[in-house]
C-alpha cells in the first residue's frame, strides 16, 4: 500500500506552525502515512491502506491525538514497566540478569466472529489433547488402533513411565495449555504448538492491559473489549476445584525454581494475584505421606500445587536425581491422590512436536470431529519419504526440534547460511526422530511504534498470538491471548528469549 | 507464613533502615565539617567506624578523606553495607516475597533503587544533600506504605522487627563512636563548637527538634540518655527494643512478661535492662563498654530469631511438636 509519504519525523518535536486552515477536501494527515504492509497480511490494514472493519475507531483515536502525544505515552508506558518491576531474566546473559519485556503501545484487535471461532476450536482441542494423554497412560485405545503410531508416543522423552494408570484428580491432565497461533499470508489461522507444560504469558497480558488503561482510558472505554482481569479468581477457582472434596479450605502454592527463573514474575504476579503463596523445592517436604511447607510455625499441609517447574525436575527421588528444584518423594504423594499437581505429570506426551502433527486425528478419533483451527503442515523426520523432502529443502523450510521449546534448537531456512543447513541435516540423519519442519510460513503484521534515528513512525513486525486455555470445571478459553511481536525487523522469532516484545490484544465484544 | 519469606521480609526491612541510616550520618556530617573552626582536622573516619567497616575501609581506600568515605558508603557495590549495596539487597529480598507484600511496597523500593541506579555518582556528590535526603524519603515512603498497605499480621510484624532492631544497633553505633570522639575535646567544653558537635549527633538520630522540647540545652548526658533510654522517641534503643518486643510476642502469640522462646527471652531481658538503667551509672561505669555488650546482646538476638523462624528445621522434629497443621475437617 502507499499512503503517500509525509516524513518520518514529525512524531516528537514542537507541532508545526500552520498559516492557513487545510483546504476541506485535503486528505487528513495521519500518522499512519507511509506504513506499508509490503503483502503481508496486516492485522490493522487492508492491502489497499483502509483499516480493518475492527480497527477503524482505533485508527480514528490514534490519529486524533496531538502530534507526539503517542511517543509521550509510548516512554509513560515504558516507564511504567521498569517502575512496577515487570521483568524476565534472559538465560545466558552476564550483565543484568532483568530485562524488561518490552511493550507496544498499539493493541492488536481481534474481530467478535474471529474470536468465537478460535475459541470453539480451541475447546475442541483441549478437550480431545486430555483424552488423549489419559488413553496414553491407560489402555492406550488410540496406539492399539494404529491411528497414532506407538512407537512416536512411547519414544517421546516426555512419556513418563511413573504416570502409567495414574488418574489425576477429576481426571484432566492439562489444566493450562498457552496454544501459540500464527496466521498466512492469506489471514488463515494455525495452530504451530500446544504449551502444555509451564506456558508462560499470562501475566503479561494482564499487566499490558493494565497499562492500556491508564494510557488510553477514552479509547478504552468507546471500545467494548472483553475484559481478562478475572483469569486470577478462574485460575485459583480451577486449582481449588482439583483438591479432594472433603478438604474444605484446600490449601493452594505456586512452585516457582526460584527468583533467577526467566518467568520469575510471572510466578511471583500469579501468587500474589491469587493470594496463595509461592514456593520453592526447599521450602516443600514430604512428611507423614503428605506434602507440607516449611513455616515460621511449623509445617503446614499443601494441598494442590500449581508448579511452574518441568516433569523432569518435580521428584529427585523418580526423575532426575540431581534436581535441587523439586522435592524428594513428592510423586509418591501423587501417585497416593494426596496432592494435586497442575499441569499432570506426563502431560507433555502432547506437547512432542512430533505428537502435536496428529491433532488433527486425535481429534477426529476421540470426538468424531473434523479439526477446526487447523495444525501448520508438518513434516515428520523419521518417515523416510518426508525426511527425504526435508533434507531437499531446508533452504524453505523451519526445522524444529521435537522437545525444545523457546525459539530454541531451530533452524529457519530461508534466513539460514549454508553452514547451518548442513549442521542441522547432519542432526537430522543423527536422530530423525526428533526433527520435525514446517513451511516457513509469512505471518501475520502488526504496526509498531519504531525508533529510526530518532524518527518515530510505524513499521509492519511479525506476531503470533498464544491464548491461555483453563481446563477446570469446563474448559475456559481467557480472551485474546499474549500477542507477541518480533521487533527486529524481518525476524520471524517472538520468543520473549529472542528478543520479542508485546502488544495488549484486544477481543472486541459481540454485545454492543 | 513461610520461614523462607518470612527471613525475606526480615532482611528487607533491616536493609532498608541501614541504607537510611547512613544516608542521615553521611548528610549530618556533611554539613558539620561546613561549622569546622578554622584549623580543626576534618573527622571522616568516625563515619566508617560507626558502620563497623574500618579494616575493609583501611584496606581498600587507605586514608579516610571526605571524598573517599562518601564514596565508600553510597556507591561503593562492593561495600556490602553501603547504600547501593543495602537497596540492592532489600530489593532482591523483595522480589523473591512480591506476592507477600503490597504492590505499593514494592514499586516504591524498586523505584529507589532505580533513582540510586541512575544517578550519577558526580550528581549526588555536587547536591549531597537533595540526594541524601532522597534517600531518607525513600525510606520513610516505604515505611508508611509499610503501616498503610500491609495486613498488620505476621508479615508486617516480621517487617517492623527487623527494622528496629536495625534501628537499635545503628542508634547505639553513632552514639558509641561520637561520644568516645566528642568527650576529649575538653578544650571545647562550653565553646559553641561543643555544641554544634552534640547537636550534630541528635540531628544524626533525627532527634534534634524532639530533644530540645525534652531537655532544652544541650549536654552531653541528657543526649545520651535521649538516644538511648528514652520512651518516646522512635529511634532511641529503648523505644526500639519495647516495640521490637511487642513485634516478637505478637508472632508467637506469647503475653508480654512471658516468653516462649530463646528470642523473647534474651530481647526481653535486654529490654529490662534499658528500661531501668540509670544513665550517670551507664556513664560512669563505661558507655562504650555498655554499648559493646548491648550490640553483642543485639546480635545474639538476631541469632535466636533466625534459629527460631528462619532456620531450616529437620523433619524429625515436627511430629515431635505436634506442629503439623492440618486442613481436614
Amino acid at each position: 500500500m502507499a499512503r503517500g509519504t509525509l516524513g518520518d519525523s514529525r512524531l516528537p518535536g514542537p507541532r508545526p506552525t500552520v498559516a492557513r486552515r487545510p483546504e476541506r477536501e485535503q486528505i487528513a494527515m495521519s500518522i499512519f502515512d507511509g506504513y506499508s504492509t509490503d503483502d503481508f497480511f496486516d492485522e490493522m490494514f487492508a492491502p489497499d491502506g483502509s483499516p480493518r472493519p475492527a480497527a477503524q475507531m482505533l485508527v480514528e483515536n490514534i490519529d486524533r491525538l496531538p502530534v507526539g502525544e503517542l511517543l509521550r505515552r509510548q516512554i509513560a508506558a515504558e516507564r511504567a514497566l521498569l517502575q512496577m518491576g515487570i521483568t524476565f531474566n534472559v538465560y545466558a546473559d552476564e550483565q543484568g540478569v532483568e530485562k524488561i519485556f518490552p511493550f507496544d503501545l498499539i493493541p492488536r484487535i481481534i474481530a467478535a466472529s474471529e474470536w468465537a471461532w478460535i475459541e470453539r476450536g480451541l475447546k475442541q482441542r483441549i478437550h480431545a489433547l486430555n483424552l488423549f494423554i489419559d488413553d496414553v497412560y491407560h489402555e492406550q485405545k488410540i496406539l492399539k488402533d494404529g491411528v497414532v503410531p506407538a512407537d512416536v508416543v512411547l519414544s517421546s522423552d516426555r512419556y513418563l513411565e511413573p504416570c502409567i494408570g495414574l488418574n489425576p484428580p477429576r481426571r484432566i491432565w492439562c489444566h493450562i495449555t498457552g496454544t501459540d497461533l500464527v496466521r498466512d499470508s492469506d489471514g488463515q489461522y494455525y495452530v504451530l504448538e500446544d504449551n502444555l507444560g509451564c506456558p508462560s504469558g499470562v501475566s503479561y497480558v494482564l499487566e499490558n492491559r493494565n497499562l492500556m488503561k491508564r494510557t488510553f482510558p477514552q479509547l478504552f472505554g468507546m471500545s467494548r473489549i472483553e475484559p481478562v482481569e478475572d483469569y486470577p479468581s478462574r485460575l485459583l477457582n480451577m486449582l481449588q476445584y482439583l483438591a479432594n472434596d472433603k478438604i474444605s479450605a484446600p490449601k493452594v502454592a505456586v512452585l516457582t525454581p526460584g527468583v533467577y527463573n526467566s518467568a520469575y514474575f510471572e510466578h511471583s504476579f500469579l501468587a500474589q494475584q491469587m493470594g496463595v503463596e509461592l514456593v520453592e523445592g526447599r521450602d516443600l517436604v514430604v512428611l507423614d505421606g503428605f506434602l507440607h511447607m516449611r513455616t515460621t510455625k511449623g509445617f503446614e499441609r499443601v494441598d494442590v500445587l500449581y508448579r511452574r517447574i518441568n516433569d523432569d525436575f518435580l521428584d529427585p527421588k523418580v526423575f532426575q536425581s540431581e534436581s535441587m528444584l523439586g522435592v524428594p518423594g513428592l510423586m509418591e504423594v501423587y501417585q497416593a491422590g494426596r496432592i494435586a499437581l497442575v499441569n499432570a505429570p506426563g502431560t507433555c506426551v502432547a506437547d512432542d512436536k512430533v505428537v502435536c502433527a496428529f491433532v488433527p486425528k486425535i481429534i477426529k478419533y476421540y470426538l468424531g470431529e473434523e479439526i477446526i483451527v487447523p495444525n501448520v503442515p508438518t513434516y515428520m523426520c523419521w518417515e523416510d519419504s518426508d525426511r527425504k523432502y526435508v533434507l531437499e529443502h531446508l533452504d524453505e523450510l523451519v526445522i524444529k526440534a521435537a522437545n525444545e521449546s523457546g525459539g530454541y534448537g531451530m533452524l529457519i531456512g530461508p534466513h539460514s547460511t549454508k553452514a547451518e543447513q548442513e549442521e542441522f541435516a547432519r542432526r537430522i540423519q543423527a536422530n530423525p526422530r526428533n526433527y520435525i519442519a514446517q513451511p516457513t510460513l509469512a505471518l501475520s503484521r502488526v504496526p509498531v511504534l519504531i525508533d529510526d534515528n530518532a524518527k518515530w513512525h510505524f513499521q509492519g513486525r511479525h506476531v503470533d498470538l498464544r491464548p491461555f486455555i483453563l481446563y477446570g470445571e469446563e474448559i475456559y478459553v481467557l480472551p485474546g491471548g499474549l500477542t507477541r511481536v518480533a521487533l527486529k525487523k524481518g525476524s520471524l522469532v517472538v520468543n520473549s528469549s529472542q528478543g520479542g516484545g508485546s502488544k495488549d490484544t484486544w477481543v472486541l465484544s459481540n454485545a454492543s | 507464613m513461610l520461614s523462607r519469606v518470612a527471613e525475606s521480609i526480615y532482611w528487607m526491612s533491616r536493609y532498608i533502615e541501614r541504607a537510611e541510616n547512613v544516608a542521615r550520618f553521611v548528610d549530618v556530617n556533611l554539613h558539620l565539617m561546613l561549622d569546622l573552626p578554622v584549623g580543626m582536622e576534618t573527622q571522616w573516619q568516625p563515619l566508617v567506624a560507626t558502620t563497623g567497616d574500618d579494616e575493609v575501609f583501611a584496606e581498600r581506600y587507605g586514608e579516610a578523606s571526605q571524598e573517599a568515605v562518601i564514596r565508600f558508603l553510597t556507591f561503593d557495590t562492593k561495600n556490602p553495607n553501603s547504600i547501593i549495596s543495602c537497596l540492592r539487597a532489600a530489593r532482591e529480598n523483595a522480589r523473591s516475597i512480591r506476592e507477600n507484600i503490597s504492590s505499593e511496597m514494592w514499586e516504591q523500593l524498586n523505584l529507589a533503587y532505580l533513582t540510586v541506579m541512575e544517578t550519577a555518582e558526580e550528581w549526588a556528590m555536587a547536591e549531597p544533600h537533595e540526594f541524601f535526603s532522597d534517600i531518607k524519603m525513600a525510606s520513610h515512603l516505604f515505611i508508611g506504605l509499610t503501616d498503610n498497605s500491609m495486613s498488620h499480621s505476621e508479615g508486617w510484624h516480621f517487617c517492623r522487627l527487623g527494622r528496629l532492631i536495625e534501628r537499635a544497633d545503628k542508634t547505639s553505633r553513632i552514639v558509641d563512636v561520637k561520644y568516645f570522639i566528642l568527650l576529649p575535646s575538653v578544650w571545647h567544653i562550653d565553646t559553641s563548637f561543643d555544641d554544634i558537635q552534640w547537636g550534630a549527633l541528635l540531628h544524626s538520630a533525627s532527634a534534634f527538634e524532639m530533644y530540645r522540647r525534652t531537655y532544652g540545652l544541650i549536654s552531653p548526658t541528657p543526649v545520651v540518655k535521649f538516644l538511648l533510654l528514652d520512651r518516646e522517641f522512635p529511634r532511641s534503643v529503648l523505644h526500639c527494643l519495647s516495640r521490637a518486643e511487642e513485634s516478637l510476642h505478637a508472632i508467637s502469640g506469647t503475653p508480654l512478661e512471658t516468653f516462649s522462646n530463646p528470642a523473647e527471652q534474651r530481647l526481653g531481658q535486654l529490654r529490662s535492662e534499658f528500661a531501668y538503667a540509670q544513665v550517670k551509672q551507664v556513664l560512669s561505669s563505661g558507655l562504650h563498654e555498655f554499648l559493646d555488650a548491648f550490640q553483642t546482646k543485639l546480635n545474639l538476638v538476631g541469632a535466636d530469631i533466625h534459629e527460631m523462624f528462619f532456620a531450616l528445621r529437620p523433619v524429625e522434629d515436627a511430629a515431635a511438636n505436634g506442629q503439623v497443621q492440618s486442613q481436614y475437617n
